[in-house]
């Protein structure tokens, strides 16, 4: 999972190097985008709660009951005065199954079980990508591989600088972050 | 009764014009303000956006027809150039069977019979309003059939791209909506790929993509493409982008309309339904993982 690491009011960037994900258990990582304030205000609030049902039921949750729980809050908030405007991707190991799930929501509060997904101008410019070049099988090498294409896409196409990309991978002992090189410079046709 | 005669009887041969008047007619450019009749309103061009600006009035009354998926892109044994073939006019899918190639310089295109020689000649791509690429395509296809007959010899299409270009910036602010792509392989240039738009620009280049659709190809296309590829290797890339953005974009789809231009001119490779080559590339490559049939 990567998201971007700049933070922009209008035309500045305030951060370069923010982190845009928060983790919700011990195998699963919510990465969010969208109005400012709304994003972090929402990420925590669900990490609180997750990690308080994990509490008092002492049992993980797993992907899909977080990402149905997720979905279900945003839908309540979306019928408030106001709602959160956020978009979230959340990816987890099972841990009773050991298999991989992606969610892909949206502030609409859409859930979607997908293989791969992004958010933003990335999605016109990836997915195309992630049609071509990715199957289900392929190792964490080739994964990364197939994220610097994207990035690489990124860098030669969007006219905004995103100050690189922070990535995390999840696996079944847990989430950490990876190195990633952000400084390779691509050259258009 | 004379006078009448007279009046609807005419000299054999009467020198109607000059010397200088024939010099004029055969050797003068058209003006390239060509004279339309404008609307009869105050602002002829802020009513033509009231009337067909769908972004900002969803209910405008006039839909244009719009949204596409075209590229070109410069490699070593030529110029390959890739269409959708979908024309929306709003959310209505106007037609699936668009050419949106266009072959420009007809003189020494010979016929119309499809054939599987090259065909000598540029080619022009249609991305915007359907009737402004094809009305002002169809008008630099004259431009350049007059310039081979006065210079016995074909355009070039640096010089074509500069006609295209310097119209629809004499037309800039009347609301004309192209974005389009001229290939050609002349003796002058070598192969030569210029992209020309309706706010006036004229870029040379490697690749272009235009059309709604042309982020999606840009990403399969960026990702693969090298100035070494083979003619199958580029033929295969050019048809693989397009069958991204027909896939992503709402508004690409239809058939996929191949063309390759060489030295000797260009040649066709097919008008083929997506729907069968999406299924291939599907099931033979294992692409598109997340078309699946599960509930």
């Amino acid at each position: 999972m990567a998201a971007s690491k700049a933070i922009m009011r209008g035309p500045t960037i305030i951060k370069a190097e923010d982190d845009k994900t928060r983790q919700l258990n011990k195998n699963t990582l919510m990465a969010f985008s969208g109005e400012a304030g709304d994003t972090v205000q929402f990420a925590e609030f669900v990490q609180a709660n997750v990690q308080l049902y994990s509490m008092r039921n002492d049992t993980e949750l797993n992907p899909a009951a977080v990402a149905n729980f997720v979905r279900g809050e945003l839908a309540r908030s979306l019928r408030s005065r106001s709602p959160y405007t956020v978009n979230l991707l959340l990816g987890g190991i099972d841990p009773t199954t050991q298999t991989p799930h992606l969610y892909w929501i949206d502030y609409l509060a859409s859930l979607a079980s997908v293989p791969y997904a992004a958010h933003g101008y990335a999605q016109y410019y990836c997915l195309s990508l992630l049609d071509k070049h990715h199957n289900p099988n392929i190792d964490l090498e080739q994964g990364m591989k197939l994220l610097g294409m994207c990035t690489d896409e990124l860098k030669r196409r969007l006219p905004i600088d995103y100050k690189g990309v922070l990535v995390k991978i999840i696996t079944k002992d847990g989430v950490k972050e990876v190195d990633f090189d952000n400084d390779k410079i691509v050259r258009s046709a | 009764m004379d006078k009448i005669v007279a009046q609807y009887s005419r000299p054999s041969y009467q020198n109607v014009y000059s010397e200088q008047d024939q010099q004029d007619l055969t050797e003068s450019l058209p003006p390239l303000s060509l004279k339309f009749a404008l609307p009869p309103v105050a602002n002829p061009s802020a009513f033509l956006r009231a009337m067909t600006d769908d972004h900002s009035n969803p209910s405008c009354p006039i839909k244009l027809a719009h949204g596409t998926t075209t590229l070109a892109f410069r490699f070593q044994g030529g110029i390959i150039v890739c269409t959708d073939s979908r024309a929306t006019a709003g959310n209505w899918i106007a037609s699936q069977t668009v050419k949106k190639v266009i072959p420009v310089s007809r003189l020494s295109r010979g016929e119309d019979k499809p054939t599987n020689e090259p065909t000598p000649g540029l080619l022009g791509t249609m991305a915007g309003g359907a009737a402004d690429c094809q009305y002002w395509l169809r008008y630099l296809s004259q431009q350049c059939t007059l310039h081979e007959i006065r210079h016995k010899r074909r355009i070039t299409v640096a010089a074509a791209s500069k006609i295209l270009a310097n119209l629809t910036y004499s037309y800039k602010g009347y609301g004309l909506s192209m974005g389009t792509m001229l290939a050609g392989v002349t003796p002058q240039e070598g192969p030569a790929l210029y992209y020309i738009d309706s706010d006036g620009t004229r870029l040379p280049g490697n690749l272009f993509c235009v059309g709604s659709g042309q982020t999606f190809a840009y990403g399969v296309l960026d990702a693969n493409y090298r100035y070494d590829l083979t003619e199958q290797e580029a033929l295969a890339l050019g048809r693989r982008a397009i069958l991204a953005a027909m896939h992503r974009d709402a508004y690409s789809g239809g058939f996929i309309n191949l063309y390759h231009v060489k030295e000797e001119g260009w040649v066709h490779h097919g008008f083929d339904d997506m729907n069968p080559i999406f299924w291939k590339t599907k099931l033979e490559s294992g692409e598109f993982s997340n078309v699946t049939s599960e509930l």
